[in-house]
């Protein structure tokens, strides 16, 4: 019998997060009267995304060991890029180029898998913490984004027809009712975890992050696994800046500042362990859900961005607090169990 | 160009140079076909260092090897995989956070299309896994398992693709229970009958003359001796592993310890091991004022385990400990150490050092406490102290805030004892205080144990060398696989006695011949 409950426990609490976000929903649906409308699904679901997206990328990072700081900065350059080329197209020499939408996005989703492939080969092949080399990127993009015009907004996204380059905003539009973000986001998903749990790269990013050395000595090339994560960290955070411009109707360099934060708290929220090694696509998925939730939950009620700031803090280290509580009680209980019987 | 049907693998005249040693000179070794090659020697005498050339996992500093007539160069395991050479490691190798098939078919996976086949690996697992005698389910995760059982996923790795020629095995049976151990031998003889050339590398002799056909002998990073097991004895094996010089001078006694009080006393302490079974199970031992008390035991036999369980490091532990006549709470490290307890670690680089620090602050690093003034350090007193200490231990040093790696390893261990003896500890714990330092160093390093006992301290000497515990511990407890098998004083302590107690708790029942 009290090994019954032990197991109740257990189940509960490894599936704490999604009960978690389950409560939230609940309690903020009593708390504002208007939260279980549609409208505000619509808008949570389009806020979830954009941490989501974010926290997909960085969970391939995180699961092998590393940390990718500078996914908000690409945010905010990868806007501008996209920005400046619809506003201003493509200038050399005397001659001015326009590209059309399809291609923006294509050579965008470029630039970010390159700051990816740059932070992944300065980590791997310079040996410098990732930490530090991703704080460096950080920095960097955001120079590079405001840069790109002088601190000012590109405000005309939505293209000329003349120019043939129309059809940016759609991605921050609603398609049949759902955000084009929401989309993305779903297929991304899909797309990760079968990456993660259905081809042999999957099983190589949990090798590299579970015991390295032994990953090299299996002939995996570690150095390559680990550079892939950060190319797709980039790939993500490339959607999200296309998305955000989309959405905003306006590229401002700003944007995107301190989502890595988010991405990072999603991704911890949702099990994977900051030591590398284990993590799930499902549970980034509702990590990403509980930190949009509480946002525009907490919003909704009225409660100061102050206030906001500190429960959300307070909640990322409950939840770690949590996850370790359950590591520490599962050896436990092992243990005195083991003790008992002799 | 060297080529001979009966040798897969030949290396001729490998070095291998790290900073500071030479860890191979000169070596030549033949890999016999379908013959399992014994590998012997004493820690450090090279053994898994030239294995580790063979399977690409390091690169020989200078020498060649061949491989069907013609010379080949392993730039990584991959290329050493691709001629048919695969290791088990004596470390295990294994992702913990991984299940057993995904440990098994790591970088061998199989694929349907771009997508991982996973009916395919299961079915593979449990084939492979079924031969060994195993029979654990293919999802369970290897962190979970049994030290024994995740051996056995080692060697089931490497049976995964049909192309092995080499199997390198490095002692792959000090965590095995005996009946797993047959197991291993019964695999080991079908793989010859299939082909496969072994190497065999054990301490434990009685295995080899069991299952070895030629065996090849190291010493200190040089060849020394080989041949067929056959035409040899045991005592052969002995003599060309330790060398002739290595008798101790056994210290005699000043303290009459049969009148001398206990100091320390340890009733029924147990430390399960994560996966099941014990790592300590109903130890009982004491320690009396003035002595030098051995352990003595196997790789794994729970040895070091002891120490932990005194120092605080394993609060999970069970059994009574008595100190100084009253029951005492083992505490955190720092409790332990006030408490009058000090420990030399087995392992001096990791954990006996800091190596950023120089060798003053590595010295005084236990006791930094007792050298303040208010709230501030007092240099001149810590240096004092440590200047002190350097002249009792005579450790060879030219300044005391050169870097410590800048010493030889005999003194950099004395800088490690004098750390423990600086917290002027009741009763010093050493474990394995002799590994990997020059015999003058041994000598030097039992003589201060000696002298320590001789004003007072109470001292526990870990070591795995049958030679050096007897020549320095006034009575040997021995353990094997967590038990306690034996007690030895006076003129029980023999060679005999000791090897035979250190296989007791293995449950074969043998002795080294």
């Amino acid at each position: 019998m009290k090994k019954d409950n032990n197991q109740l426990v257990m189940t509960l609490l490894k599936g704490r997060t999604f009960i978690v976000l389950i409560l939230l929903v609940i309690f903020f649906s009593f708390a504002s009267s208007s939260f279980l409308s549609l409208n505000t699904l619509t808008m949570v679901a389009k806020h979830v995304a954009l941490y989501g997206i974010l926290a997909l990328g960085m969970t391939f990072v995180i699961i092998t060991g590393g940390i990718d700081l500078s996914v908000g900065s690409v945010v905010g350059l990868v806007g501008m890029l996209a920005g400046g080329l619809i506003q201003e197209g493509f200038t050399f020499g005397d001659k001015t180029l326009y590209f059309t939408v399809p291609a923006i996005i294509v050579l965008m989703l470029c630039v970010g898998c390159l700051i990816g492939w740059i932070n992944g080969i300065i980590i791997t092949k310079l040996n410098v913490a990732a930490f530090i080399t991703t704080l460096g990127t950080m920095y960097i993009c955001r120079g590079l984004a405001n840069l790109r015009s002088n601190g000012a907004t590109f405000a005309s996204i939505g293209g000329f027809e003349g120019l043939g380059n129309v059809g940016l905003k759609a991605l921050g539009a609603d398609w049949l009712g759902i955000p084009a973000g929401v989309y993305v986001f779903a297929i991304l998903s899909f797309m990760a975890a079968i990456l993660l749990n259905k081809t042999p790269t999957g099983w190589h990013f949990l090798a590299v992050g579970g015991n390295e050395k032994s990953a090299k000595l299996s002939g995996i090339k570690s150095d390559q696994v680990k550079i892939w994560a950060y190319i797709i960290s980039g790939f993500c955070a490339a959607w999200i800046g296309l998305i955000n411009t989309a959405q905003l109707s306006a590229a401002h360099p700003a944007s995107g500042d301190g989502w890595e934060m988010n991405a990072i708290a999603a991704t911890v929220l949702g099990g994977t362990s900051m030591s590398g090694g284990s993590g799930t696509i499902i549970g980034t998925i509702v990590g990403a859900f509980v930190i949009g939730v509480i946002n525009d939950g907490m919003t909704m009620c009225g409660v100061s961005e102050f206030w906001q700031k500190i429960i959300r803090g307070a909640v990322i280290i409950l939840a770690v607090i949590i996850d370790q509580t359950q590591r520490n009680l599962q050896a436990k209980m092992a243990l005195q169990a083991r003790n008992e019987s002799k | 160009m060297f080529d001979d049907p009966n040798v897969v693998l030949h290396c001729e005249k490998i070095d291998k140079i790290y900073p500071g040693t030479k860890a191979l000179d000169q070596v030549s070794f033949d890999l016999l076909k379908g013959k399992v090659n014994v590998l012997i020697g004493e820690n450090g005498a090279g053994k898994s260092t030239l294995m580790k050339m063979i399977a690409g996992i390091e690169q020989p500093s200078a020498g060649k090897m061949y491989m069907d007539g013609e010379e080949v160069y392993f730039k990584d395991t991959n290329a050493a995989r691709a001629r048919g050479i695969g290791i088990i490691h004596q470390e295990l190798s294994l992702f913990q956070n991984l299940t057993v098939y995904q440990n098994i078919f790591m970088n061998h996976e199989k694929t349907k299309g771009f997508f991982l086949d996973d009916a395919q690996h299961i079915e593979g697992a449990k084939k492979i896994l079924k031969r060994l005698e195993h029979e654990i389910p293919p999802d369970t995760l290897v962190g979970d398992l049994r030290v024994g059982q995740q051996q056995m996923v080692e060697i089931a790795r490497n049976l995964v693709e049909d192309d092995l020629r080499v199997l390198i095995m490095d002692e792959p049976t000090s965590s095995l229970s005996a009946a797993e151990v047959k197991v291993l031998f019964k695999i080991m003889r079908e793989l010859l009958e299939q082909g496969l050339s072994i190497v065999y590398i054990s301490h434990r002799l009685e295995e080899i003359m069991e299952i070895g056909d030629h065996v090849t002998i190291l010493r200190d990073g040089k060849y020394v001796a080989d041949a067929d097991i056959k035409d040899i004895t045991l005592e052969w094996i002995v003599e060309n592993m330790v060398g002739k010089n290595t008798q101790y001078h056994r210290f005699t006694r000043s303290i009459d310890l049969d009148k001398s009080e206990k100091i320390l006393e340890v009733k029924n302490l147990s430390l399960p091991k994560t996966g099941g079974g014990w790592l300590l199970d109903s130890v009982n031992m004491y320690l009396k004022k003035g002595e030098v008390l051995g352990i003595y035991g196997l790789l794994g036999a729970g040895r070091s385990e002891v120490f932990e369980c005194l120092m605080g490091m394993r609060p999970e532990h069970s059994g009574e400990v008595i100190y100084n006549g009253k029951h005492m709470k083992i505490g955190t490290i720092s409790d332990q150490l006030n408490a009058g307890f000090a420990i030399v670690p087995e392992d001096r680089q990791r954990q006996g050092l800091v190596q950023s620090l120089d060798i003053c602050k590595n010295a005084s690093l236990a006791s930094l406490s007792d050298f303040t003034t208010g709230f501030l350090m007092n240099y001149p007193a810590e240096e004092k102290a440590v200047d002190e200490e350097i002249k009792e231990l005579h450790i060879k040093v030219a300044d005391k805030h050169l870097p410590i790696l800048s010493l030889s390893g005999g003194n950099q261990q004395k800088v490690v004892i004098a750390k423990g003896l600086m917290t002027k500890p009741t009763v010093l714990l050493m474990d394995e205080p002799s590994r990997g330092i020059d015999i003058g160093a041994k000598t030097e390093v039992f003589e201060i144990i000696h002298e320590f006992s001789e004003r007072g301290l109470s001292i526990i000497v870990i070591s795995s060398e049958l030679k050096e515990i007897m020549a320095i511990a006034d009575r040997i407890y021995v353990l094997s696989n967590g038990k306690c098998t034996a007690e030895l004083s006076g003129s029980t302590i023999t060679e005999d006695n000791l090897v035979h107690a250190s296989y007791a708790g293995l449950g074969t029942g043998k002795s080294a011949a």
